[in-house]
């Protein structure tokens, strides 16, 4: 078999899939991907072709999610389920460092930082986008996260191209997506044409081309990049949101006093049910458990949301003390601050935290509405009394 | 297990701590302990492992850890020029803070930092200062002070207002008198309440700024106190013409990580552990005007 | 008083930075029995709940005003400084004094006589409208610091 490089395109039957995980296991990854579980499709350690959501596929709208059975047997037939991969990068717990009482002093142990490597099957173009942003945000600047740096740096990312959008997608207002762009070592594109059920598999990267060469591949026919073109297409086409994002920031920074503001906090529930799956937030809390005779102590990192009161607390009080106040803040850093921070979008256009909002919440909607709208230039100035 | 150290990125300085691993604090020794205030006391510190030390810009803060308790971020109190010494006066307000301000020399604390920007002192070259400090706020502007007074040929006219509660409430109040007769600068001490026994100004920091003497387009002003204090000193100043890019305020806001991973210390679109505590009040403006943001 | 004492006084008063602006000949009718007044370091000016029939232009050293009763003696709570006006109880009813005033700098002043000043007000209106534009802000200003005060910002 002739050596892959980057940028071949090879094609994968059905029949011959199991051999990718083979393939992997060879390598020594651990297989992480889609599985159905509780009503939903979600991501986890699965060991074979049977544990994926084989003909299945997912409705969403706004506050709606629930799973369906295709008219086929697409392994890759549905869009974003609950979890992103932010939960295997960036664990909603995670042990930081042990220390122990040394005589008057103490002694920090950081936590071991060896894995096994994992392979992320079935990233999809918005997915590696929101791993492309928690990139910046932990390992972007002066401060690199070591448990972050150490996982991220022993996934192989083998993405999957949509074929059809969610309810709540708008990865195309977002650029990022749903054609797969850069990023993985892999890209999967699943094709179903009459009775022929196979895989367009582009080489993303050395280590994808490693691992693709103990899969049978076979060349592809001269029409099958079109024909992936077409898969992307149709979910583009099919995108279930629009967000313009034209002046964006400014828009939300100039309008923090719009009406607005006022009527989404009035359905808020402050759930944290968006900031749980969105695969770019991150906001976190340390915690210092001692045991009974604080000999030793823990330090724990876990998932926290800036909807949660205690996350501004001083002084005995949360600076935002309000809906409104938790709600805009979500809003604004992800649209608007983030770009300050981070030089992107926080937002991948996902659509999960339209679908999970116990409301239906729907910030495409919210942003429509102030750009509908937007207050006159700010009538607050420095030396107002 | 024992970990690599190398996985870090640094070396460890002989005590299992890596260097570089951005969530472990380094062991300080409380070496003497002053009451400041009824609440407040401040700690000197050296710290434990030979040949550590924290060099650090006036304005600057740490995350200061008790074992088995937690950690609070409190400013730098101390001389920038004497970083073996590492200083913190600390307000007993919190589970932490009343533990740190119980300890005595000998009681090991640990040390992560220092983080975030400090007072621009160098932008401030040439041109009259205006420093305004309200009850704690002195304290993260003291090693700035010593800073000013070394180079004090660098400055133009120096005006420093600083107020508290009540004259107990005065924090360095013995220190500050050293500083009065200097005559070279001028300090203003005020009070919100006071009693007999006290001779001094009675009122907010804001009704000393008209006896203060400066050229506002000159100027570069340092503020730092509870925040509407700060919020009503920038405005005054503004509206006598400092320049708003040159009046600078020290925000604060609830941190865990100190380093921008976090997301607790959010001001607007600044981490005021990163981006801050040090803002300029043109940036903060706007932001200052809003509720709970 | 002669006359050029009460010329001396009428100067003084006009250079007064909140009498600067105003129309010198009005400030006469005002100025009459104006005297100048020293008050040593302690000693009381005011006393809570007297008669207003003066107020007071500072001109030097510093003055500080008292409240308090009780459970709460003399709490001083606002200071005030050569080149502002104390009191403005002569101008609301019922005209007494709300608080102490106690010089803790030897302290000189220009006293004006209330019933003159309230006189010379209602006979020239334009004047008098011109006086209140000068005072008003002198008490929001009071007023504003008053409540940044009660704030307490200081007290977690």
């Amino acid at each position: 078999m002739d050596s892959l490089k980057v940028g071949d395109r090879r094609v994968l039957e059905r029949n011959d899939f199991p051999s990718l995980f083979r393939a992997l296991s060879a390598k020594g990854y651990k297989v992480v991907g889609p599985t159905v579980r509780d009503g939903a499709i979600v991501y986890d350690h699965i060991s074979g072709v049977d544990d994926l959501p084989i003909g299945w596929t997912d409705r969403q709208e706004a506050g709606k999610y629930r799973i369906e059975r295709r008219n086929d047997d697409a392994l890759f037939g549905y869009v974003v389920g609950p979890f992103s991969w932010k939960k295997f990068l960036y664990p909603p717990r995670e042990r930081l460092w042990t220390a122990a009482r040394d005589g008057d002093s103490f002694v920090v142990t950081p936590e071991p930082l060896d894995g096994a490597p994992l392979a992320f099957l079935g990233m999809r173009a918005c997915e590696l986008a929101g791993v492309a942003v928690q990139d910046r945000v932990f390992m972007g600047g002066p401060v690199v996260d070591p448990g972050y740096a150490a996982r991220r740096g022993r996934i192989l990312r083998i993405a999957v191209q949509c074929g059809q959008a969610g309810g709540t997608c708008f990865c195309v207002s977002m650029g990022t997506g749903p054609g797969v762009q850069k990023g993985a070592d892999v890209v999967i594109t699943e094709i179903l044409d009459g009775s022929r059920h196979y895989f367009l598999v582009e080489v993303g990267s050395t280590e994808g081309a490693a691992v693709l060469s103990g899969v049978p591949l076979k060349p592809a026919a001269s029409d099958d990049p079109a024909k992936a073109q077409a898969v992307v297409g149709r979910a583009a086409a099919a995108m279930g949101r629009t967000l313009d994002t034209e002046g964006i920031h400014d828009l939300l920074l100039k309008n923090l006093e719009h009406p607005r503001w006022e009527i989404v906090a009035k359905r808020c529930l402050a759930c944290t049910n968006c900031t749980m799956v969105c695969p770019t937030c991150f906001c976190s809390n340390q915690e210092e458990v001692p045991d009974l005779s604080v000999e030793k102590v823990e330090r724990w990192r876990r998932w926290d949301s800036c909807f949660n009161l205690g996350l501004t607390e001083m002084h005995g009080q949360a600076v935002r003390r309000s809906q409104l106040s938790r709600y805009r803040q979500w809003l604004t850093h992800k649209l608007a601050g983030w770009h300050d921070q981070f030089g992107t979008s926080g937002c991948v256009g996902c659509g999960r935290c339209i679908t999970w909002c116990p409301v239906g919440i729907d910030l495409t909607e919210e942003v429509a509405a102030i750009r509908t709208a937007p207050m006159r230039s700010a009538a607050t100035s420095e030396g107002k009394k | 297990m024992v970990t690599d150290a190398r996985a870090f990125g640094g070396h460890s300085h002989g005590t299992g701590v890596p260097a570089g691993h951005p969530y472990a604090p380094r062991p300080f020794v409380v070496r003497a302990r002053t009451q400041e205030t009824p609440d407040t006391v401040t700690l000197r510190m050296e710290p434990r492992i030979p040949g550590d030390r924290l060099s650090f810009k006036g304005g600057q803060f740490n995350m200061v850890y008790v074992f088995g308790v937690g950690e609070s971020a409190i400013s730098i109190s101390g001389d920038p020029a004497h970083p073996e010494e590492l200083v913190h006066t600390v307000r007993a307000v919190g589970k932490i803070t009343n533990k740190l301000a119980s300890l005595t020399p000998g009681a090991v604390v640990g040390i992560r930092g220092p983080y975030g920007q400090g007072w621009p002192l160098d932008s401030a070259r040439g041109r009259d200062l205006v420093i305004v400090a309200g009850g704690l706020g002195l304290p993260p502007l003291r090693p700035t002070i010593y800073d000013i007074f070394r180079h004090r040929e660098s400055f133009g006219r120096i005006e420093i207002v600083y107020g508290a509660r009540t004259p107990k409430d005065l924090v360095f109040a013995e220190e500050v008198r050293t500083w009065l007769p200097k005559s070279d600068l001028r300090v203003q001490t005020t009070v919100d309440a006071a009693g007999r026994d006290w001779y001094g100004d009675v009122g907010v920091v804001t009704t000393r700024l008209p006896a203060a003497r400066f050229d506002p387009a000159n100027t570069t002003a340092f503020v730092c106190g509870p925040e509407i204090m700060m919020k009503l000193t920038a405005q005054a100043l503004a509206e006598r013409g400092v320049p708003s890019e040159a009046i600078w305020l020290s925000m604060e806001r609830n941190m865990k990580c100190a380093f921008g991973f976090c997301g607790h210390c959010q001001y607007g679109p600044s981490f005021v552990c990163r981006d801050g505590p040090v803002l300029p009040y043109k940036t903060l403006a706007p932001l200052l005007a809003v509720k709970e943001v | 008083m002669t006359a050029t004492q009460s010329e001396a006084i009428a100067d003084r008063v006009l250079r007064h930075p909140f009498f600067v602006g105003i129309d010198p000949t009005l400030v006469h009718a005002m100025v009459a029995k104006a005297e100048e007044r020293t008050y040593d370091v302690g000693e009381v000016m005011v006393r809570e709940g007297r008669p207003a029939e003066e107020f007071f232009l500072v001109l030097e050293g510093k003055i500080a005003l008292e409240i308090g009763a009780a459970e709460h003696p003399g709490i001083t709570v606002e200071t005030i400084e050569p080149g502002e006006i104390l009191g403005w109880s002569w101008l609301v009813a019922p005209y007494r004094w709300r608080f102490d005033a106690r010089a803790v700098k030897p302290t000189k002043v220009i006293a004006l006589n209330a019933a003159a000043a309230r006189y010379a007000l209602a006979a020239h209106p334009a004047f008098g409208y011109e006086f209140l534009m000068k005072f008003l802000p002198v008490v929001a200003e009071r007023l504003e610091n008053t409540r940044v005060q009660l704030l307490d910002i200081h007290g977690h």
